[in-house]
């Protein structure tokens, strides 16, 4: 198949519909039970370690 | 040993660069083989003095010099790029600017592309490459990886921008819009691209947080579609390897279509989604409070890089692209709207319970007009795109409108903000100079921009509809000289809004700098933490 019939046919059919259906799964996985915490705990997360790394503080010194 | 090798490396490079010289068949890669040659003299001479020396990185330390030089090249190339749209800008409103003496250095055509890569590559992409280092270190907990390979990556980078610059002003372009450097240079963004990545994804690896934190997926996609982009754009032959000339390796209306699905994917990879990084960062930090729905954040990334991609071809709206692919790119370029306006409410709303910190906080002003900004040019971009407003739209000042309320508005405005928030942390200073100079750059900078925008919509499409009016019998009505003498008066507003803008990025400058001399120092909680 030439080129050009080739890349019409992947980007107006199947190609399409599976990176759509890929991207539903993706918002869904977001959205899955039990994300809320995770969540939360990562946008919470720019509000440690912001003087050094995690290796040096004095918390976990011990690990 | 390393260093012997780094010895080895950097003389050969400086004699081969040499010999180019030499050989050289054009006067821009005479001066670039000088340049390189200079720049690996004197990294030679550095690597030559400081070679033996113990070299311990601390573990237990944010590798933040980087960083700092990173903000002193974003306020550096930020005031050069501005200065250089402020005299093109004059020079089109009054064209005996384009001096005799100077024709085929200084005129606006050699000018224009030095504008536009030095705000989109030198002040964007230091902006980029300083709050990436800053952000992946924070968030991941652990120092950047790869020891030194940062300063590779800040002097790669500044090397690329001074090679390209003088490049153009001499005449070596390719000709292809915000991909203007020529061969060699893009051998080189290659090298030191990939050097961020490594330093970038080597962070991630070594994290101590158990999680990516959501700024650093729009940085990762950053970095690694931009490296996508340039090395399908560029693909090129050269002409002769002691020349700047190449020849495309695609021709005519694949070259076009590659080169704007380049073009939109820089605009919406660099100049979106990294700075959407910096937004997921930095405004949650400013505003002391964690961004507004994280899960709207996911879907944020996700809708940009399923969406953008394909949003290119409305650029080429009633050209020879086929019918199809122009439609396309414009229904994907109106979806986009979405994504971007859910991103826009994620960064505004991070704010609520929080809004009383817009009367005391110029920063946060900055920022939230910053995301105001970027919905703004969102939702202009979609309409733009639909073929009927593009048949009106294209081609006029209205697209340089359009382009300069994202990129002063949304790039600019989210940067001054970034280097106000860093300044003073990373030079240890307690708060910066003055705040009362950051309210003064803020309403420079807004009035600027609206009086930019206002300026180009008005004689955007006053021209499209001069250039469409016809009379009774069917001819045109106005010669091409008509519109442009029609354009003066809003020519000469918008270089008053631009110089506003700039006069605003000369009062941060100085503003920082005054921060970083005249500020008590902070009380740390970490210096001289032992290595160990």
């Amino acid at each position: 198949m030439e080129t050009y019939t080739f890349l019409r046919h992947l980007a107006d059919s199947w190609f399409l519909l599976a990176m759509t259906l890929g991207f539903l799964a993706l918002c869904v996985w977001a959205f899955r039970p039990g994300s809320r915490a995770m969540h939360q705990d990562v946008a919470n997360s720019i509000f440690r370690n912001d003087d050094r790394p995690a290796d040096a503080h004095p918390a976990n010194k011990e690990a | 040993m390393w260093d012997y090798l780094k010895l080895i490396g950097l003389g050969l490079v400086a004699v081969c660069a040499a010999i180019a010289a030499n050989y050289a068949h054009d006067l821009a890669y005479q001066v670039n083989a000088i340049t390189v040659m200079l720049a690996a003299g004197l990294a030679f001479l550095w690597v030559l003095r400081t070679a033996g020396d113990p070299k311990v990185t601390n573990q237990a330390e944010y590798f933040d010099g980087v960083i700092r030089a990173g903000a002193i090249a974003t306020a550096f190339w930020g005031v050069v790029g501005f200065l250089v749209g402020v005299v093109i800008a004059t020079q089109l409103a009054f064209p005996q600017l384009n001096f005799e003496w100077a024709q085929g250095y200084l005129n606006f055509g050699r000018l224009r592309p030095l504008h536009t890569s030095a705000v989109i590559f030198a002040f964007g992409g230091n902006a980029l490459i300083m709050s990436s280092f800053y952000i992946v270190q924070r968030t991941s907990a652990a120092r950047l990886f790869g020891g030194s390979l940062g300063w590779f990556v800040f002097w790669g980078w500044q090397l690329v921008i001074v090679l390209a610059a003088t490049g153009y002003v001499l005449g070596a372009t390719q000709a292809k819009e915000y991909a203007e450097p020529v061969w060699y240079v893009d051998i080189l963004i290659t090298v030191v691209w990939v050097a961020f990545l490594v330093a970038f994804m080597g962070t991630l690896f070594k994290r101590k947080e158990p999680h990516i934190y959501v700024a650093n997926w729009f940085l990762l996609s950053m970095i690694l579609t931009v490296a996508m982009l340039h090395l399908v754009n560029n693909a090129a032959i050269p002409v002769s390897i002691f020349g700047s000339a190449q020849v495309q390796l695609y021709a005519g209306v694949q070259d076009a279509m590659v080169q704007w699905w380049y073009g939109h994917n820089a605009v919406g990879f660099f100049l979106t989604a990294g700075f959407l990084g910096m937004m997921y960062y930095f405004v949650p930090k400013q505003a002391e409070r964690p961004v507004f729905s994280y899960k709207l954040s996911i879907i944020h990334f996700w809708a940009l890089i399923f969406l953008y991609i394909w949003a290119g071809p409305h650029h080429l709206h009633y050209t020879a692209l086929p019918d199809w692919a122009s439609t396309l790119g414009m229904v994907f370029s109106v979806i986009l709207w979405m994504p971007s306006w859910g991103g826009m409410i994620n960064g505004l709303m991070t704010l609520s319970g929080a809004w009383d910190k817009l009367r005391t906080d110029p920063i946060i002003r900055m920022m939230v007009v910053s995301i105001g900004f970027y919905g703004m040019s969102t939702f202009e971009g979609p309409m733009m795109s639909i073929k009927a407003v593009n048949s009106l739209s294209h081609y006029t000042d209205w697209t340089i409108g359009h382009v300069h309320s994202g990129a002063l508005g949304w790039n600019g405005m989210i940067t001054f903000g970034v280097l106000y928030y860093l300044v003073p942390r990373l030079w240890n200073r307690e708060g910066l100079y003055s705040l009362k100079l950051v309210s003064w750059h803020f309403w420079l900078a807004t009035i600027g921009i609206v009086l930019y925008a206002s300026a180009m919509w008005v004689t955007g499409i006053m021209e499209g509809l001069m250039w469409r009016e016809v009379d009774a019998n069917g001819f045109l009505v106005n010669a091409f000289a008509d519109t442009v003498a029609a354009k003066f008066p809003m020519y000469v507003v918008r270089a008053l809004g631009g110089g506003l803008f700039l006069a605003g990025a000369i009062i941060m400058c100085w503003n920082l700098w005054m921060t970083v001399r005249a500020q008590p120092a902070r009380e740390t909680k970490h210096a001289f933490v032992p290595a160990e």
